[in-house]
């Protein structure tokens, strides 16, 4: 077979860049949120690797979780033998944060940035595999491959570093990482049509139920389902390119405010 | 009105250009067209055609923002309810709709005033998905659009009406040509503005194919448009019926995605080796050609060979139904794979896999055109490191030979020692170890690096003039260069400089033995250790035992060649002079010294027969030409010059003196 499709060029350069971050960090660990893109990167790795995900999966758990996604959790760490290391931020919620009482930009920021802060400070990982795509927010359009934060997570998105011809900035100083972002080119399209040709687990919420179904996940409480009958990928695909709303308009803390997108982003959100 | 802020997007709605270009030359000249384009609407595509990277270029002003926006707008892309919004902030501010504020919109979100970097915005034709690639930006202009452009299938190059071919026309035509992009068409813009001359179009497209033409480019598209009006951009413009070719949305439609490279030569770039459990996996890309099981395989540098076993998959049993890549035993350029081999050789991340057929050039110098985007100039001399596909190895520009004017594109011979941001320089390049490469004109992947400094891409190079040699005829001992205690390291740090090889090759009676001894004179009173090796002090002792047929001048420039290496190792510029008059013979001495990581500098000798005739100091010639010497060269035999020498001395021309003193300026800096 002499010919590759769309998806095979997606996968190929996927596979590329995870064996490159494997190679240049020491120590890396991917975040995982048991989304689809998250899990698209389980089996990218999987097939990366050659049947195994060579590094820790960390689950930063805001303790909002959907419980259908903890049983996916269990299921799929199980399933692909994974490393797995939950991360809370204990501290905060101590204090009381929580959707309750606090606007979901802070809640966001304490229990998910905080938290893989808390997780970076203990485990001292070099480099964070991610799945953001352009397609995404337009924050995210201008991000590259190899995406260095300093220690304080800030990404200098004024001066970054160049990249082409398969070759990145892969150098990190003390305290830095590099976020390895090997699905910027996928579009939400793509990754559905990949899940489907590869038949990839997902969590069910996905799929519509009663009219409703999630296009994109998150917390229980700022997280709301869209009206849809879709409840197989075929339906799901046909009804994202009729769509033009956006895929993370169900998710409230990217419009509590006027770029809150980015702010959350400048202060170190995936 | 250039006063007013528009609320909605900032100040950017104002300006012209999204970089720097002062706000108020265009707000007066226009008024709005917003005329209904249902006809233009395209329906999503669906199928799963891969995308079309494009990358938008043209100078400051020309109506690039306006096209985009314009693009968006007629083929539906733009987010639900965008357009009025947009127009609808427009109006509160009782300032003119511009579609290039469509762009800006877009971009505002994600940075309040300038556009700072590479951008990426998806639309959408009947027949595909396409990314546009934007890179602004003026001073970054070079590291944005080649961090954009690198990888872009096709390009559409803006050039205005009124103002024709610019400066930027030219200078990104030309970093398009260097970044290996070859499909392309150019849209001449604001024909509004030019009353829809068809004379004023041919009048551009002439000058500017002209222009083209000088760069090896060429495209037959040339499509006279009004981005503004929407004139031949998704709709055919009926004020410009003359126009016989496409509108830029059908010109996109014929494009093509890049295809992989399957017809040239085999190049698997190893990535990495992995024991994850009993098989030994050897993970990379194929960058060109194609691979099947079965295959045998030369790794270079080492030039070891063994057969293809397997090509690895990760593919569970219930998905090999539905994925195309469980099957068969061939991959092809653009795969990313693992593969196990039947024989055990030692493999690496950096080696490249070819047929033997069609091997690589294996080298430690080549020629290249470098681009440069670090705020510190590239210097000659400086360590840097070299990235290739996926090796790594320290080398040093020893020459810049010419600058190449980034406004004028005039290339200039230059004596200068460095190279500036945005410049371009043609180069010479030494590496402290072999490299593996190709020329970027037979085979893109493996003919372009990048130099590394303190962690940072600092250029991109495009290899050129390489020479491919017949790895067959250069046998392999696959022997590991077994280091002593000490390194090489510290025995130039207590030498004062590192060990090498200065290998002259001419005819006899050019001056090779006379320039040996008074390079050997010039280097000993600088405090250095050198050494001559000549046929006096050769052929006497080590090689007494050979004489002069073919085979054993073969056997004699090959130990000299190992001596020269384990001199040299030992921390000597070893200095040899002989005739050598065999390509394939130097080019293994070259390969020695490099295994033994010893700098190899060839410099040709260079006189006309006739002048070392009439020297003749040996009287060789004379026998030769009375037939009592067989087999000498120049005579009855052949002398193959050097292809690419890295220093060249006419001693018809130059005293000896000069020689020396040529071959010292380029030597010595290679010695630190």
């Amino acid at each position: 077979m002499m010919t590759r499709t769309h998806l095979d060029r997606l996968e190929n350069q996927s596979v590329f860049i995870f064996r490159e971050a494997y190679h240049a960090f020491k120590n890396i660990a991917m975040p995982w949120s048991m989304g689809k893109d998250s899990n698209v990167l389980i089996w990218l790795a999987s097939k990366a690797f050659f049947g195994r995900v060579p590094f820790p999966v960390l689950h930063i758990d805001t303790t909002y979780e959907f419980p259908e996604m903890l049983e996916f959790r269990e299921w799929a760490t199980a399933h692909y033998k994974l490393n797995l290391i939950v991360k809370i931020n204990e501290e905060a919620r101590a204090r009381g944060v929580g959707y309750e009482t606090h606007d979901p930009v802070t809640v966001t920021h304490e229990l998910k940035t905080v938290a893989l802060q808390q997780a970076m400070a203990q485990y001292k990982w070099d480099a964070l595999i991610t799945g953001i795509r352009r397609d995404e927010d337009p924050t995210r359009a201008k991000e590259r491959y190899f995406s260095k934060r300093n220690a304080q997570f800030e990404w200098d998105y004024k001066d970054q570093p160049p990249e082409f011809w398969g070759q990145f900035a892969t150098t990190a100083a003390d305290g830095e990482h590099v976020r390895v972002q090997l699905l910027l080119d996928w579009t939400e399209v793509d990754i559905w049509r990949y899940i489907q040709r590869e038949n990839i687990p997902i969590p069910k919420m996905y799929f519509a139920k009663n009219g409703q179904r999630y296009r994109s996940l998150g917390c229980s409480p700022i997280t709301k389902p869209i009206a849809s009958n879709a409840d197989t990928i075929d339906a799901i695909i046909a009804e994202l390119e009729t769509t033009r709303t956006s895929e993370r308009a169900g998710r409230a803390q990217d419009h509590h405010e006027r770029n809150a997108m980015q702010k959350l982003r400048a202060k170190g959100f995936l | 009105m250039s006063a007013t802020r528009c609320r909605s997007y900032g100040q950017r709605g104002f300006s012209s250009c999204r970089c720097c270009v002062p706000t108020d030359q265009k707000m007066s000249k226009r008024q709005s067209s917003t005329k209904d384009r249902t006809s233009a609407i395209q329906h999503p595509a669906s199928s799963g055609e891969a995308t079309l990277r494009v990358v938008f270029v043209g100078h400051v002003d020309h109506g690039k923002s306006t096209l985009i926006g314009r693009i968006l707008s007629d083929t539906n892309s733009l987010p639900e309810g965008k357009l009025e919004q947009v127009q609808r902030a427009c109006a509160a501010e009782n300032m003119e709709f511009e579609f290039a504020f469509l762009l800006d919109a877009l971009l505002e979100e994600q940075e309040q005033n300038i556009t700072i970097d590479t951008t990426q915005i998806p639309f959408k034709t009947a027949k595909r998905n396409y990314m546009i690639i934007d890179a602004p930006g003026h001073k970054e202009f070079l590291k944005n659009m080649i961090t954009g452009a690198s990888n872009a299938d096709a390009a559409v190059l803006v050039i205005a009406a009124n103002e024709g071919v610019q400066e930027q026309s030219k200078r990104h035509a030309y970093l398009l040509s260097l970044l290996g992009v070859r499909q392309f068409c150019v849209v001449v813009n604001k024909m509004d503005l030019a009353d829809y001359s068809e004379a004023r179009f041919l009048e551009i497209e002439k000058k500017y194919r002209e222009f083209l033409k000088t760069l090896n480019l060429e495209t037959n598209v040339f499509i006279p448009a009004s981005a503004r009006f929407g004139e031949n951009i998704t709709v055919r413009s009926t004020k410009m019926q003359w126009h016989r070719g496409p509108t830029l949305a059908e010109a996109l439609d014929a494009m093509t995605p890049l295809a992989p490279p399957i017809d040239l030569p085999l190049r698997l770039c190893v990535q990495d080796v992995y024991k994850f459990d009993d098989r030994r996996i050897i993970a990379g890309r194929i960058e060109t050609g194609t691979l099947q099981v079965g295959d045998e395989l030369v790794f270079s540098p080492a030039n070891k060979t063994s057969i293809v076993q397997s090509i690895e998959h990760w593919q569970p049993a219930s998905t090999a139904a539905t994925s195309p890549r469980g099957n068969g035993g061939m991959a092809i350029a653009g795969d990313s794979i693992g593969i196990t081999l039947q024989e055990q050789i030692f493999v690496e991340r950096g080696y490249v896999a070819s047929h033997s057929k069609d091997t690589p050039i294996e080298t430690n110098r080549f020629h290249a055109d470098l681009f440069w985007i670090a705020r510190q100039p590239a210097r000659l001399s400086h360590l840097y490191t070299a990235r290739l596909a996926t090796q790594e190895v320290k080398c040093q520009i020893v020459s810049l030979d010419e600058v190449m004017d980034s406004s004028s594109l005039e290339r200039n011979p230059t004596k200068a020692d460095q190279l500036a941001r945005n410049e371009v320089g043609r180069l010479t390049i030494q590496t402290r170890a072999p490299i593996v490469l190709d020329n970027h004109d037979r085979l893109p992947p493996l003919g372009r690096f990048v130099l590394v400094d303190d962690g940072m891409i600092c250029g991109g190079g495009i290899i050129h003039g390489g020479v491919y040699t017949d790895r067959s005829a250069i046998k392999s001992k696959n022997i590991f260069w077994s280091e002593g205690k000490i390194t090489a390291q510290a025995r130039a740090t207590q030498h004062g400089h590192r060990g090498a090889v200065v290998w002259l090759t001419g005819l006899s009676g050019s001056g090779k033995s006379t320039i040996a001894q008074a390079l050997e004179r010039e280097l000993f009173i600088r405090a250095m250790h050198p050494y001559v090796l000549d046929g006096d002090n050769v052929r006497h002792g080590l090689n007494s035992n050979l004489g002069f047929a073919p085979e054993d001048r073969v056997e004699n420039i090959r130990r000299v060649s190992e001596v020269a290496k384990l001199m040299a190792d030992a921390g000597n510029v070893v200095i040899t002079a002989f005739i050598s008059p065999y390509r394939a013979d130097r080019q293994r001495a070259r390969a020695i010294a490099m295994e033994g990581n010893a700098e190899f500098i060839e410099v040709f000798v260079d006189a006309p027969l006739e002048v070392c005739e009439e020297r003749d100091p040996k009287n060789l010639y004379k026998k030769a030409r009375a037939g009592q010497i067989r087999e000498f060269t120049g005579i009855d035999a052949p002398y193959e010059s050097p292809v690419d020498p890295e220093i060249v001395v006419q001693t018809n021309q130059q005293s000896v003196e000069e020689s020396v003193a040529s071959i010292l300026e380029r030597l010595l800096p290679r010695l630190k």
